[in-house]
């Protein structure tokens, strides 16, 4: 079971209180209706499915109940960083280099 | 009042630690900013009590006032004094953005008591409950077995546990059957 | 005194006898004994059956890597444990124990037969023994394999005994309580860390405990064992025994199961079996040692033939000599000491046979002097005997020349092929072992936890290493949580060094492919095995495992994996590390499944949450039926009533005068805000503007793939606050869904959710006569038609009770919901039962509620709908807000796939012979088409009408609402069934009793 840092509550908690909610920075178009039938499609279901570092959406469900977003790494299942919902991206060459 | 039925009838268990359902306290979920001026002292108003910080929670006499995210606060008082908190809360918060929830039926409450209490819920819950970790005025929401749950200590030797109505059944057997005599570990 | 039990040896209790049987027999042990060092006290070796050849076998070890001495154990009904490691199990007062996998006895045992049949069952027999024919496959090879798999006999009864868990925090947990483990914890403990030190023996010390002639700081080994364990507890460490670390997981997470009661004469009122620990450490330490593998050659697997290092702990830790006369093979150094101790204690050892040229000046010095014979350069070909070793056949070999063999006569033959570092726990963590050429064993390498690993794991020997390398591991652990940590030393007086090698099988002078060299003995694979998997194509490790078994047994190949890659390293002529090891997984032990249910058994296995008017149903008779994690009344049968009727009568009831329902686990959000309505409007498809404040729509909500979620009746109960129900399995899901949008999407949006579903119980009261039940129980309210029309909503009181109203209908019928606090649902239920009195109110199930809304058409969102169904699709466009320019999903309801002709829409369905369909029967289109079918759709919801005399139903078919008037086809077993496609709204389709 891992430990997640909720980033709205400081602390590093176990796996149990948390829920995955699929790919992060996939932002909801402003207008969808303006979109052509493959962007609309790709916003819909294409999906990185990355080897490595992943950007992610977590929910404290059995916490603060807050969304937030964390890079973890899809070949060891380790948690790079956790960070709240709404910050920018970071880069992951530094995250990497701290690993 | 005759018609007001607790979930579990005042439930109680004794085994190396005390369970008990408590009879029914007013409960408001409220939502809003927790950082803003405004909101915290409504809160001190309404309930006479300063918003704790994160993961923490303030209690004197049968009221409390506890951190449940940062846009939520879980305010405790004798049910008698529920709607009085309500309407004070409305007017300090008038044209101010917030939620105020009277939940009080939707979650009951268990009291552990006893010098086992720490060791009934460290069989169910997946966090650290040794003294050095789980003191006074923290505020745990985590899982108990299969469901959410959130407690403090409420005195010494005495923990406080809220839980959704519905799943009090379970929620009960479980910590009895985590208090009977012969499972003590008395491992802190 | 039993034959074998030496005097003065040992840490069992002379003066506490204690008695047991096996297979029948009763034997005496002393307190402190296990079965296997019991059994033999008596000079008993055979203790089971091999699982493939059912070759006798014997305790191979002392310890709970133990592959042959497995027996099943009893303590009265229901208490049987099958797989019992002999050499584990402790022994208590009346334990009953028997042998497995023999028939009818196991000195003389049918199944044997196979020992002489072994071509049939060489690698892969799976593979080819059972091909042929292909009619043999399920009526007589199944059969076979099914009766000839498994090892114990599964318990027959329910389990009476209670399991535990814990979870546990610890700065510091250690693995392994000897040398290196005692003092990891100790330099740990004192610099303020709190430790947790485990062992799965029922005393700390490990290999101490079989070496008592070590001397450390000027004390003997065991009195320095015991001081060091009161310096621990002084320190605070928490010391478990009797308890095994079963998994390493991800961030420093272990699984412990500690054996509780199983050694004790009489358990403990309440005292559970096992209790399982969760625990989450800073820092772990693996102080697990080394585990000795044996020797490969011909009839290596004979009872009395046993690893030397066991032999060693029989003698020093039991006081049981393993026979009269012992002869030891050996390729390490260690087996030497064990022989020593032997004739130490009085014993014989008549010959010392070592694979390697040269041996130790020292260690041919003290054998010599012991008077023992020492053949070195020399391998075994054979061993003698049946039930029992008798000799061993040993051999000089020069080269690659094996020369003449002689007979040794002994009845107990000691082997040590070397040590493998116990590191399974490190390879949970997916830490990489490193192939050490010189010692010829993996050892650890990169780590992937914040660990430390100490001692024998190393591939360090002795104690003086040992007790050294455990302090700096601690030190490592104290300074990595920010301690100080004081190193400490010992002084180890005549330390046991030793080297030793590991090979392949033993060379031989007689025909290889008729020898039985066992490699894994609980899987019976043999050097042979792993050498035709090669032959036929096997190249990784991972093929050669699954293909003749090795390593797959319950040892999970601690004494096995590393024998099996020499042999197959030399049958490819690859170095070990090119061939790579197999991969070890939890539970480093076998594991019973109470250890891992716990306390989720019985009525805490699995959660069942209940309604404030759930006590009401069930002392009123009800069936109740699980809707998601909710027990909900089903139906209420009368006294001789099966469901059909029930169902009807409550059916019946309720169109013609009132039924009362509980409607208590419908989902229900509160919505408020400034931005509630515009909120609403983004979330659901339906328009929220014009809905006035009073007033309620029907709600559906989409995913944004434009598939139909969820759906609910909605009131508007100020310009800023909705009340939102959802369906009872949706409740959570929608809220996790609104939240989301919230907090991530429109955090501009000032709107607050809670979820008030457990606040309020609700009564749904349907039926012509509903307003008649219900108006002497409302205050501050107009009820009629004109004041409070059909979807509206309006708080006031209802029996006294502060109340929300909604006049809402999900039967057709004139319908009205009231919720109040739940500490006052039953107050209400019971008041409108007393009050529908005079109407014949019936109180109804969910069963009745869903005939009531199929006659109607009303879909049930999961029933009705699969995830694939849109609006369209089942009808409600109507629901969907066109001029909205946006909502959740509107983009995708005009995807290419979504408006595609001949997708699945729901209709409704009659069949012609009036036959009651069932859910989830396929639909044909045309049934004289060849087979296969092509399906058109399926039938989704049917039921028994009593309204309209007939059953009905609804399904989803291509092309459905176009095909109105249509005949489709619904083949079934018995038949074909011929059914109308028609409207799903059965029932007063003008809607004229909503509006009563």
């Amino acid at each position: 079971m891992l430990l997640i840092q909720c980033p709205y509550c400081d602390e590093a908690l176990p796996e149990l209180e948390f829920a995955y909610a699929g790919e992060a920075h996939i932002a909801r178009p402003a207008d969808p209706s303006a979109l052509s039938d493959e962007e609309w499609r790709d916003f819909l279901f294409i999906r990185t499915n990355t080897r490595g570092p992943h950007f992610e959406r977590w929910r404290h469900i059995h916490g603060c109940g807050q969304f937030f977003n964390a890079v973890r790494d899809t070949v060891s299942d380790r948690f790079l960083m956790t960070y709240k919902a709404g910050e920018p991206r970071p880069v992951l060459n530094a995250l990497e280099a701290a690993e | 009042m005759s018609d007001v039925a607790q979930a579990l009838g005042g439930a109680s268990f004794t085994g190396f630690a005390r369970v008990e359902e408590l009879a029914p306290q007013g409960m408001i979920s409220f939502r809003g900013d927790l950082s803003d001026p405004v909101v915290q002292e409504a809160l001190r108003a309404a309930t006479g009590l300063e918003m704790p910080a994160q993961r923490g929670i303030v209690q004197a006499e049968e009221r409390a006032l506890g951190w449940m995210s940062p846009d939520e606060a879980i305010l405790l008082m004798p049910h008698a004094a529920l709607g009085g908190v309500l309407v004070e809360l409305r007017a300090a918060l008038a044209g101010q953005h917030h939620l105020a929830v009277d939940v009080s039926d939707a979650r009951v409450t268990f009291r552990l008591s006893g010098p086992g209490a720490r060791e009934v819920l460290a069989k169910l819950a997946p966090v650290d409950l040794s003294p050095a970790a789980f003191a006074e005025g923290e505020l745990r929401r985590t899982r108990v077995a299969q469901v959410a749950a959130a407690f403090w200590l409420s005195g010494a030797e005495e923990i406080a546990l809220i839980c959704f109505r519905s799943v009090a059944r379970y929620v009960f057997d479980l910590l009895a059957v985590s208090a009977a005599e012969g499972g003590e570990v008395r491992a802190f | 005194m039993s034959r074998y039990r030496i005097p003065g040896k040992g840490r069992v209790d002379p003066s506490a006898p204690v008695t047991f049987t096996f297979d029948g027999r009763r034997y005496q042990g002393l307190r402190g004994d296990t079965v296997a060092s019991a059994l033999l006290a008596n000079g008993v070796h055979l203790m089971g059956r091999s699982f493939k050849y059912h070759r006798p076998r014997g305790a191979v070890t002392a310890g709970s890597e133990e592959p042959n001495a497995l027996i099943g154990t009893s303590r009265g009904p229901g208490r049987f444990e099958p797989n019992t490691r002999a050499t584990v199990q402790e022994l208590r007062a009346g334990l009953v124990t028997e042998s497995q996998n023999k028939w009818p006895s196991l000195a003389f045992d049918i199944g044997a037969v196979n020992d002489r049949a072994y071509m049939l069952f060489s690698a892969g027999f799976y593979y080819k023994t059972f091909m042929w024919p292909r009619s043999f496959w399920d009526k007589v090879y199944e059969p076979f394999i099914r009766a000839a798999a498994g090892l114990g006999k599964s318990p027959t009864e329910p389990d009476p005994d209670t399991y535990a868990s814990r979870n546990l925090h610890t700065d510091v947990l250690v693995v392994g309580g000897g040398a290196a483990g005692i003092s990891a914890a100790l330099v740990a403990a004192r610099s303020g860390a709190r430790v947790v030190l485990v062992d799965e023996n029922p005393e700390m010390g490990g290999s101490l405990l079989s070496d008592p002639s070590i001397r450390i700081d000027g004390q003997g080994s065991w009195a320095w064992l015991a001081d060091q364990l009161s310096q621990l507890r002084a320190a605070g460490v928490k010391l478990m025994t009797r308890t095994t670390a079963i998994g390493y997981y991800h961030q420093n997470m272990l699984g412990l199961v500690e054996r509780v009661t199983d050694h004790l004469d009489q358990p403990p009122q309440g005292a559970p079996r096992e209790r399982m620990w969760h625990v989450r450490a800073q820092q772990v330490i693996l102080a697990q040692g080394a585990l000795e593998k044996p020797l490969v050659f011909d009839g290596n697997d004979r009872p009395g033939v046993m690893l030397a290092g066991a032999a060693q702990t029989y003698l020093n830790r039991y006081g049981v000599k393993v026979g009269d006369c012992a002869a030891v093979v050996t390729s390490h150094d260690s087996a030497y000491y064990a022989a020593f101790d032997l004739v130490d204690a009085g014993g014989r050892v008549a010959a010392i046979v070592d694979t390697r040229p040269t041996v130790r000046a020292d260690l041919v010095e003290a054998t010599r002097k012991r008077g023992i014979e020492l053949l070195t350069g020399h391998t075994a070909t054979a061993t003698y005997g049946r039930l029992r070793v008798k000799g061993v056949r040993v051999n000089p070999v020069s080269g690659s020349r094996v020369g003449a063999g002689r007979k040794i006569a002994c009845d107990a033959l000691l082997i040590s092929g070397g040590w493998t570092p116990s590191l399974h726990l490190f390879s949970h963590t997916k830490g990489s072992l490193r192939w050490d050429a010189e010692s010829r064993t993996f050892l650890p390498d990169h780590k992937t936890e914040a660990c430390q690993i100490a001692g024998a794991g190393r591939g360090l020997w002795g104690y003086g290493p040992a007790l050294e390398d455990g302090v700096k591991a601690g030190m490592a652990a104290a300074n990595a949580l920010g301690r100080n940590a004081t190193p400490t030393g010992a002084r180890v007086e005549g330390d046991r060094p030793g080297t030793g090698t590991s090979q392949k099988e033993l060379p031989t002078d007689r025909s290889a492919g008729k020898a039985k060299a066992f490699v894994d003995f609980q899987n019976d694979v043999t050097a042979k095995d792993i050498r035709l998997a090669v032959r036929e194509g096997m190249r990784s490790i991972e093929h050669v495992k699954r293909y003749t078994t090795n390593g797959m047994a319950t040892d999970q190949g601690k004494m096995s994996n590393i024998n099996g890659l020499m042999i197959a390293a030399d049958a490819l002529g690859k170095e070990p590390p090119q061939v790579g090891l197999t991969t070890f997984r939890p539970p480093y032990t076998p594991t019973s499944f109470g250890a891992f249910a716990g306390y989720h058994k019985g009525a805490t296995f699995e959660l069942t949450r209940k309604t404030p008017i759930d006590p009401w149903a069930e002392a009123h008779g009800a069936v109740f039926e699980p809707v998601s994690l909710w027990r909900r009344a089903w139906y209420f049968p009368k006294a001789g009533e099966d469901m059909h009727a029930a169902v009807a009568r409550e059916c019946r009831a309720t169109r013609a005068s009132v039924g009362m329902f509980d409607a208590s686990t419908l989902g229900k959000i509160e919505v408020a805000g400034p931005d509630a309505v515009e909120f609403m409007n983004r979330m659901y498809t339906n328009p929220w503007t014009k809905l006035a404040p009073g007033r309620c729509r029907y709600g559906l909500l989409l995913g944004e793939d434009g598939f139909i979620r969820d759906d609910g009746v909605i009131g508007r109960l100020s310009q800023d606050l909705f009340h939102v129900t959802t369906t009872t399995g949706g409740a959570a899901r929608v809220l996790n869904m609104m939240e989301d949008y919230l907090q991530t999407e429109w955090p501009d949006l000032d709107v607050w959710l809670t979820s008030t579903t457990e606040q309020w119980a609700t009564v749904a009261v349907n039926g012509p006569n509903a307003r008649k039940v219900l108006a002497p129980l409302v205050e501050g309210l107009d009820m009629s038609d004109a004041a409070f029309p059909h979807m509206s909503v309006a708080e006031c009181r209802v029996a006294g009770l502060p109340a929300r109203l909604f006049r809402i209908s999900f039967t057709g019928e004139l319908g009205f919901e009231i919720n109040v606090p739940a500490r006052h649902g039953l107050a209400l239920w019971k008041a409108i039962h007393e009050a529908g009195q005079a109407y014949d109110i019936c109180p109804y199930g969910t069963e009745t509620m869903h005939v009531l809304r199929a006659e109607k058409g009303y879909i049930i969102i999961g029933q009705d709908t699969d995830g694939t169904v849109t609006p369209q699709d089942a009808g409600l466009d109507w629901a969907i807000g066109k001029a909205k320019k946006d909502f959740v999903g509107k983009r995708s309801l005009s995807r290419p796939d979504i408006v595609a002709p001949n997708r699945k829409q729901l209709v409704g369905l009659l069949t012609e012979d009036g036959s009651k369909l069932e859910e989830g029967a396929q639909i044909v289109l045309d049934p004289n088409q060849k087979l296969p079918m092509t399906m058109a759709g399926h039938v989704t919801s049917s039921y028994d009408s009593t309204a309209l005399g007939r059953p009905i139903a609804m399904a989803l078919i291509q092309g459905g609402l176009s095909r109105m008037g249509e005949t489709v086809h619904i083949p079934m077993p018995n038949g074909t069934i011929r059914a109308k496609v028609t409207s799903t709204n059965f029932y007063d389709p003008e809607g004229e009793r909503l509006k009563a």
